[in-house]
C-alpha cells in the first residue's frame, strides 16, 4: 500500500471517528437502524456467529439491505448490485476503512463481508473481524433477546470468497490508482475496475501462487522456500523442521521482526500473510520455549540447536553471564565445535570468530582456550550438554522481558518464564508472580493486568497494572504469558473461548503442544541419532552462503484448493478471504480477514489487526464461558477512568507485600527428612493411598494418538463429561451491557474492547476439571506445575503440596474417554494400597514422569474412593475418531454415545479401615506414567509418615482402552500380577475396577 | 558454577580484623552504642577466629585493629564475595568507608577479583546481602539502598538478585542466614519472617525454611572449607550465648555445629556474618 493512501485514510478515518461518537447509537437501536454503522457490526457479527444465530440473523439482514439482490449476490454470479457495493467498499475503505464509516454505503459493504463470511469458514469477512468478533457477540445476544426478525440467507461459501478477494483487488487497486482523486472518482474507477477484477478472479480460483519465504536459522544460515500464500504459520515451521531434520520443534517458533526492536511471534495457527500484513516474509527460527532442564530433551541435534540459540542470547547481551561464565560456556562451545584442544590446530583458529560474549577481550579469549583444555575427551554432544548444564541455571536463562512501567511510571521490566512472571527493576528482581499465583491475566490497550490470588491474610484478590509502551507491546505480552502459561504449566492446551456467548477480546490461546505433551511425545522418537554438522554460526555464514536451496511445496499448493486467491505482487497485499480445509476447528483458528481490513490495518491501524485476528479465533468453540464471565468482570473495570483503573493497580510495593505471604515450593526431601518447619507447605485434602489400575484399550490406537487426540480435543468443545467445568452461563443482564459499551464505542472507543484479551490460566487435567467449576482455577494448576516440576526435578520425588481430588478416579477415567477415540469400553481396576515402609523405590520402574495429577495423602484412608461413584453412571460421551468427524462436531452436532459405566471395588481385609484423624506427614508424593500400545499406566506413589513409620503407598492406575472383546477378567489379573511382580515387597490392598461400556454401538 | 547451591559455603581462607579499643569507648563511628566490655569483646573476637582455623582448617588472615574504625572489626559490611569476584562494598556510613580499604587490599592479594561500587548514589552493607548459593537476596534496609543493590546485580550477573525490604534497625544477614544449601534459618520476629515470606515468593528455587527463637542466632555460616566434598559445618550461635535456638538448629542433620559466642560482640551490631568474611583462592576447582 502506498504511503499516502494510508496517511489519507488515516485521516478520514479520524473524521469518521468523530462522527461515530457523535451518534453514539446504541447497538439495539443502531439494529433496527439498517443504514448505521452499528448494523453493519450487527450483522458480521451474525454472520460470524454460530448458525442459527445466523440464521435468525438473516432476515433482519435483508431487511436492512434495501438492496433484495444482494442476497443473490453472495451466489458466484456477480449480479449488477454488486458492483454497486464494491463502489461502496470503495468508498469505506478509503474513508478510513476503520469499520465505523458512517456512510451507508459503507454499511452496506460490511453486510456483504458478514454474507460472505460464514461460520463454517469462521473467518470474519471484515477487517475489524477480530474487533468486531466481540461486538458481534454481544449484538447477536440482543437480538435474540428481543426477539428480532432475523434471518439467514443460504450463500456459496466459494462464491463469497471470491468476492472477498475481489474486493480486496479492488481496493488496492484504488489505492494505487487514485491515491489522490476524489472519493468520487475513485468510486468510479472501482466500478470500472471490477469488471475486470472479477473475471481475474474467477480465474484465479484455480491457480495457486506461491511466495518466497526466508527463514533464517540459528546456525546463520537461510532456508528459502516457496509457500502458498495463503498457507498458514504451521507449514511453514514444519517445512523449517523438516528441513533442520528437528523432532522436538514444540520449544521452537518463528519470529517475524516488526521493527527493531519488537520481534512477533508467527501464529501456527494462523496465515502467514495476515500477521505478516505488509512485512516481507523474513523470519528466524528460534527457540521459544526454554527447557528448563535440557537434558531432558530425547535428541542431541535439539540440544544442539538450543545451543546455538543461547550462544546468540549471550552475545546478544539478552542472557548475561559473568566473565568466569562467558569464559566455561565459551569453551565447551569450542570442545562441541573444534573438539579436543590442539595446540597446532588452535593457532590455526582465531578465536575473534566466535563471539562468546557481548564485549569480547582478549582475556576472556585467554581464559576460554584455558577452559578449552580441561575439556579433552568431551564428544560434541556432551560440551553441548555441560553448556547447557551451565547456561541454564543463569538467572535470566528463557526469561522474555518486556518494558513496561508500574503504576508509579517506574521503569521496570516484566520477564515472563517458565515458572511466573518476574518484575525487574533495572537489573534487579523486586517481584515475582508465580503462575499458581497468578488467576487472571489482561490487557486493555497498552496496560496489562495480572490478577493475584489474595495472599494468606488477604481476603481479596487484587489487580496489578502494568503500563507497556503501546497496545502492541501490551498485546504481545499479553500472549506470551498466554503461551508460557499454558506450555509449562498445563497438560494439555487450554481450549480457546467459545464464540457463542458474548466474550470480549482476544479469544488467543496457545495451541501448541504443551510441554508434558512433547515430553510424552519425544519419548516416542525412534530413530537413529540424526547426523548433523556443527559449525559455529559466523562461520557457518561464510561456508554456506548462498548455497541454499529454495524448495517448493507443491502438495501446498495442491492444498488450497479453494476458491481463486488473488495476486497483487508488487501491488500491496492481497488479502485472501479463503479458507483452506474443511475442518472446521482449523478455519475457526485461522480465520479470514476482509481485504478491506488489511488495507486499514496496513495504513494506520496495524495494532487494532492484530487484535483483530485473534479475536477471529472467538468463533472457535462453543461452551467455554469462563472466560465470558471474566470479560464482564473486566469490562466494569475497563469502564472506568483510566486514571481508576491506575488506581486500582497495586504499587510494586504493596506487591510486595503481597508476597510476603507467598510460599515457596516445597522439596520435601530436604526438610521433611529434617522434620524442619517447611515455610509452607500446603497439605490440603486427604487423598486415597490406592493403586488404581486403570485398564483402557484403544482399537488399534498407539498411546501416541491419545495424545494427540487430546490435544485436538481441547481445541474443541466436547464432552459432557468435562462440560461442567467449561460451561458458564452469561447472564443476559451483563450481555445487554457489554453491547451498548460496545455500541457506545463505535468510534474511537469501539476498538478498545477489541484491544483487550483475557487469559484465565486453568488446568485441564482431568481430574481437575470438576474443581474448576467452582473457580478454583488455581488450586489445580499448581497441582500440574508440581508435575512438571518434578519431572525436571530429581528422580526422587517430590511431595505435591496440594493433593488433588481423590475421588476422581472415576471421573479421569471417563474423561479420557472422551479424549480417545472410539472407546467402546472402559474398565478401570484400582488396586488397594500397597504398605510398606519407608524407602521404595519407584524408580525402577520403566515408567516416565508425565504431567499427571499427583495425590498427595495426609491421612491415609484406603478406602473406597470409586465409591462416591454411583456403581452404575450413564454419561454421554463424545467420540470423535477422526478428522471428518470432528469436523461435524465442530459444527454443531455433537454425537451422543451412551455408556456404562461401572464401578467394582475389592477390598483387602488387610486394610484397616483408617484411623481418619491419623494425620501423618507426607514425605513424597510422585506420578508416574507410561503408556505402552494399548494401556496407559499412571503410578501415584505416596510416601507419609505416620506415628514414626513411613509409608509408601503405590497407587497404579491402568487404563484399557478396546472394544468390547477385550476379557477383562484377564486384564485385571494381568494387572494386578503386574502390580505385585513391580512390587514384590508390597501389598495389594485394594483393587477397583470401573468399566464403561458405551451403550449405544450403533455409531460405529 | 557447579552445581547449584554447591557453591554455597566453599571456603579456603577466612578473614578478620582484630578489635581496636575504640570500639569499647564509644568513640568515633561507634558514638551511641553502649558501652561494652572490651576485654570480653576481644576474647569473642579471639576465640571465633582460634575455630575458624583450628575447628574448620581455613587459613586465617587477621587484619590490624585500627583505632580510628572502632567498627573494623565488622568487616563483613565492607564486602560482598561470592567465588572469585569480591565486590567492594560502600557502606552507608560515611564513617565506615575507609574500613574498605584494608578489607580491599587484603583480598587483592588473595587474588579475587576486585569489583568497586563507583556510585555516589550507592550504599551497600554486606551483611545485606544473602546469597543462597543459587541466588543473591539484597536486603533494602536502612544502610542499603536500591542502587547498591543493582550492582550487586550488576556484578553478579549469573545469579538472580532480589530485593527484600527489611524493616527495623537490622541488616538482611542479622535476620536470616543459610543452614545448608537448600535451608534458610529465620528468627522469629516479625521482620525476620516477613524477609523470610518476601524471599520465598521472589525465589524459583525450592528452600526449607528453619526458624529460630532468636533472630540473631539466625546469623549463622554454613562453610565448607577444604576440598569438594569435605563435610560442612555450621558456626553458630545456639551453643553458647543464644541456647534457646540450639534444640532447633540440632535438626539440621547434615552438618556439624560449631557454637560460638559473641554476645559482647553484637551490642556493636556484630553478628556472626559481620565478624568475618570467607572466601575460596579456588572457587571453580
Amino acid at each position: 500500500m502506498t504511503t499516502e493512501v494510508g496517511s489519507a485514510s488515516e485521516v478520514k478515518k479520524e473524521s469518521d471517528q468523530l462522527g461515530a461518537d457523535g451518534t453514539k447509537e446504541k447497538p439495539k437501536e443502531v439494529a433496527e437502524n439498517q443504514q448505521n454503522q452499528s448494523s453493519d457490526l450487527e450483522e458480521e457479527k451474525d454472520s460470524q456467529s454460530s448458525p442459527s444465530a445466523k440464521s435468525q440473523s438473516s432476515p433482519r439482514r435483508q431487511k436492512r439491505q434495501k438492496d433484495p439482490s444482494e442476497s443473490r449476490g453472495i451466489s458466484r454470479f456477480i449480479p449488477p448490485w454488486l458492483k454497486k457495493q464494491k463502489s461502496y467498499n470503495l468508498v469505506a475503505i478509503k474513508d478510513g476503512g476503520d469499520k465505523k464509516e458512517p456512510t451507508p454505503a459503507v454499511v452496506e459493504e460490511q453486510v456483504l463481508d458478514k454474507e460472505e463470511s460464514l461460520p463454517e469458514e469462521e473467518r470474519q469477512a471484515t477487517g475489524d473481524a477480530e474487533e468486531a468478533a466481540p461486538r458481534k457477540q454481544q449484538v447477536m445476544n440482543i437480538d435474540i433477546e428481543e426477539e428480532k426478525p432475523s434471518v439467514s440467507s443460504p450463500e456459496i461459501q466459494p462464491a463469497e470468497e471470491v468476492r472477498k478477494e475481489r474486493e480486496e483487488e479492488k481496493v488496492k487497486e484504488i489505492q494505487e490508482d487514485k491515491s489522490e482523486e476524489t472519493a468520487k472518482r475513485e468510486t468510479k474507477e472501482v466500478q470500472t475496475n471490477e469488471l475486470n477484477v472479477e473475471k481475474a478472479v474467477q480465474k484465479a480460483t484455480k491457480k495457486t501462487k506461491s511466495v518466497e519465504c526466508k527463514v533464517t536459522l540459528l546456525d546463520g544460515t537461510e532456508y528459502t522456500c516457496d509457500l502458498e500464500k495463503r498457507a498458514k504459520g504451521q507449514v511453514l515451521f514444519d517445512k523449517v523442521c523438516e528441513h533442520l531434520n528437528l523432532l522436538e520443534k514444540d520449544y521452537f517458533g518463528l519470529s517475524f521482526q516488526e521493527s527493531p526492536e519488537q520481534k512477533n511471534w508467527l501464529d501456527p495457527a494462523k496465515q502467514i500473510k495476515r500477521q505478516l500484513r505488509n512485512l516481507p516474509w523474513l523470519f528466524t527460527f528460534n527457540v521459544k520455549f526454554y527447557p528448563p532442564d535440557p537434558s531432558q530433551l530425547t535428541e542431541d541435534i535439539t540440544r544442539y540447536f538450543l545451543c546455538l540459540q543461547l550462544r546468540q542470547d549471550i552475545a546478544s547481551g539478552r542472557l548475561p553471564c559473568s566473565f568466569v561464565t562467558h569464559a566455561l560456556l565459551g569453551s565447551y562451545t569450542l570442545q562441541a565445535e573444534l573438539g579436543d584442544y590442539d595446540p597446532e590446530e588452535h593457532a590455526s583458529h582465531d578465536l575473534s570468530d566466535f563471539q562468546f560474549a557481548p564485549s569480547q577481550t582478549k582475556e576472556l579469549e585467554e581464559k576460554v582456550v584455558e577452559l578449552h583444555k580441561t575439556h579433552r575427551g568431551l564428544s560434541p554432544a556432551q560440551a553441548d550438554s555441560q553448556f547447557l548444564e551451565n547456561a541454564k541455571r543463569l538467572s535470566m536463562y528463557g526469561v522474555d522481558l518486556h518494558h513496561a512501567k508500574d503504576s508509579e511510571g517506574v521503569d521496570i521490566k516484566l520477564g515472563v518464564c517458565a515458572n511466573g512472571l518476574l518484575i525487574y527493576k533495572d537489573r534487579l528482581r523486586i517481584n515475582r508472580f508465580a503462575w499458581p499465583k497468578i488467576l487472571k491475566i489482561s490487557y486493555k490497550r497498552s496496560n496489562f493486568y495480572i490478577k493475584v490470588r489474595p495472599a494468606e491474610q488477604e481476603q481479596f484478590e487484587s489487580t496489578i497494572g502494568f503500563k507497556l509502551p503501546n497496545h502492541r507491546a501490551a498485546k504481545r505480552l499479553w500472549k506470551v504469558c498466554v503461551e508460557h502459561h499454558t506450555f509449562y504449566r498445563l497438560v494439555s492446551p487450554e481450549q480457546p473461548p467459545k464464540a457463542k456467548f458474548l466474550t470480549l477480546g482476544s479469544k488467543f490461546r496457545y495451541s501448541g503442544r504443551t510441554q508434558a505433551q512433547t515430553r510424552q511425545a519425544s519419548t516416542l522418537i525412534d530413530r537413529p541419532a540424526p547426523h548433523f554438522e556443527r559449525t559455529s554460526s559466523k562461520r557457518a555464514s561464510r561456508i554456506l552462503d548462498g548455497a541454499l536451496v529454495a524448495v517448493v511445496d507443491q502438495s501446498l499448493m495442491k492444498d488450497s484448493s479453494g476458491p481463486g486467491e488473488l495476486l497483487a505482487y508488487g501491488r500491496g497485499v492481497v488479502s485472501t478471504a479463503i479458507v483452506q480445509d474443511g475442518d472446521g476447528r482449523r478455519d475457526i483458528r485461522s480465520p479470514t480477514k476482509a481485504p478491506h481490513v488489511h488495507l486499514i490495518e496496513g495504513k494506520a491501524k496495524m495494532e487494532e489487526e492484530e487484535t483483530q485476528l485473534e479475536e477471529k479465533n472467538s468463533l472457535r468453540v462453543e461452551g467455554d464461558n469462563i472466560y465470558v464471565r471474566h470479560s464482564n468482570l473486566m469490562l466494569e473495570d475497563l469502564d472506568k477512568a483510566q486514571e481508576d483503573i491506575l488506581r486500582h493497580q497495586a504499587s510494586i510495593s504493596e506487591l510486595k507485600r503481597n508476597f510476603m505471604e507467598s510460599t515457596p515450593e516445597p522439596r520435601p526431601n530436604e526438610w521433611e527428612k529434617r522434620r524442619i518447619t517447611p515455610l509452607s507447605l500446603q497439605m490440603q485434602g486427604s487423598s486415597h493411598e490406592t493403586l488404581n489400575v486403570v485398564e483402557e484399550k484403544k482399537q488399534a490406537e498407539v498411546g501416541k494418538d491419545e495424545r494427540v487426540i487430546t490435544e485436538e480435543m481441547n481445541g474443541k468443545e466436547l464432552s459432557p463429561g468435562s462440560g461442567p467445568g467449561d460451561i458458564r452461563k452469561v447472564e443476559p443482564l451483563t450481555q445487554k451491557d457489554s453491547a451498548s459499551l460496545s455500541s457506545e464505542s463505535s468510534s474511537s472507543s469501539e476498538s478498545e474492547e477489541e484491544e483487550m484479551g483475557l487469559y484465565r490460566p486453568r488446568n485441564l487435567l482431568p481430574e481437575e476439571e470438576e474443581e474448576e467449576e467452582e473457580e478454583e482455577v488455581e488450586e489445580e494448576p499448581s497441582q500440574a506445575s508440581q508435575v512438571v516440576e518434578r519431572e525436571a526435578a530429581v528422580p526422587e520425588a517430590s511431595p505435591g503440596r496440594h493433593a488433588g481430588a481423590s475421588v476422581s478416579a472415576v471421573e479421569t477415567v471417563t474423561q479420557e474417554h472422551v479424549v480417545a477415540p472410539k472407546i467402546p469400553t472402559e474398565k478401570s481396576v484400582h488396586e488397594g494400597a500397597f504398605k510398606q515402609d519407608v524407602s521404595e523405590d519407584t524408580e525402577d520402574e520403566q515408567h516416565k514422569v508425565n504431567g499427571e495429577v499427583s495425590h498427595v495423602d495426609i491421612d491415609v484412608l484406603p478406602q473406597i474412593i470409586c465409591c462416591s461413584e454411583p456403581p452404575v453412571v450413564k454419561t454421554e460421551m463424545v467420540t470423535i475418531s477422526d478428522a471428518s468427524q470432528r469436523t461435524e462436531i465442530s459444527t454443531k452436532e455433537v454425537p451422543i454415545v451412551q455408556t456404562e459405566t461401572k464401578t467394582i471395588t475389592y477390598e483387602s481385609p488387610q486394610i484397616d479401615g483408617g484411623a481418619a484423624g491419623d494425620s501423618g506427614t507426607l514425605l513424597t508424593a510422585q506420578t508416574i506414567t507410561s503408556d505402552s500400545v494399548s494401556t496407559t499406566t499412571t503410578t501415584h506413589i505416596t510416601k507419609t509418615i505416620k506415628g514414626g513409620i513411613s509409608e509408601t503407598r503405590i497407587e497404579k492406575r491402568i487404563v484399557i482402552t478396546g472394544d468390547t472383546d477385550i476379557d477383562h477378567d484377564q486384564a485385571l489379573a494381568q494387572a494386578i500380577r503386574e502390580a505385585r511382580e513391580q512390587h514384590p515387597d508390597m501389598s495389594v490392598t485394594r483393587v477397583v475396577v470401573h468399566k464403561e461400556t458405551e451403550l449405544d454401538e450403533g455409531e460405529e | 558454577m557447579g552445581t547449584p547451591g554447591e557453591g554455597l559455603g566453599r571456603c579456603s581462607h577466612a578473614l578478620i580484623r582484630g578489635v581496636p579499643e575504640s570500639l569499647a569507648s564509644g568513640e568515633g563511628a561507634g558514638a551511641g552504642l553502649p558501652a561494652l566490655d572490651l576485654a570480653k569483646a576481644q576474647r569473642e573476637h579471639g576465640v571465633l577466629g582460634g575455630k575458624l582455623r583450628q575447628r574448620l582448617g581455613l587459613q586465617l588472615l587477621e587484619l590490624p585493629p585500627e583505632e580510628s574504625l572502632p567498627l573494623g572489626p565488622l568487616l563483613g559490611d565492607t564486602a560482598v564475595i561470592q567465588g572469585d569476584t569480591a565486590l567492594i562494598a560502600r557502606p552507608w556510613s560515611p564513617a565506615r568507608r575507609p574500613e574498605v580499604d584494608g578489607v580491599r587490599q587484603a583480598l587483592q592479594d588473595l587474588g579475587l577479583r576486585i569489583v568497586e561500587m563507583g556510585d555516589e548514589n550507592a550504599t551497600l552493607d554486606g551483611t545485606d546481602v544473602l546469597f543462597t548459593g543459587r541466588e543473591f537476596f539484597v536486603g533494602l534496609s536502612k544502610w542499603t539502598n536500591h542502587r547498591g543493590a543493582e550492582i550487586v546485580a550488576d556484578t553478579f550477573r549469573d545469579f538472580a538478585v532480589s530485593t527484600v525490604p527489611v524493616s527495623g534497625p537490622c541488616h538482611l544477614r542479622s535476620l536470616c542466614g543459610m543452614g545448608g544449601p537448600r535451608t534458610v534459618v529465620a528468627g522469629s520476629s516479625d521482620a525476620a519472617q516477613k524477609a523470610v515470606r518476601a524471599m520465598a515468593a521472589l525465589t524459583d528455587h525450592p528452600y526449607a525454611s528453619l526458624t529460630l527463637p532468636d533472630d540473631a542466632a539466625a546469623d549463622c555460616l554454613f562453610l565448607r572449607p577444604g576440598l569438594p566434598g569435605a563435610p560442612p559445618f555450621l558456626l553458630h550461635r545456639g551453643g553458647g550465648d543464644l541456647p534457646n535456638s540450639q534444640e532447633a538448629l540440632q535438626k539440621l542433620s547434615d552438618v556439624t555445629l560449631v557454637p560460638v559466642s559473641c554476645s559482647e560482640l553484637e551490642k556493636a551490631g556484630a553478628g556472626l556474618s559481620s565478624l568475618c568474611l570467607v572466601l575460596s583462592t579456588r572457587p571453580h576447582s
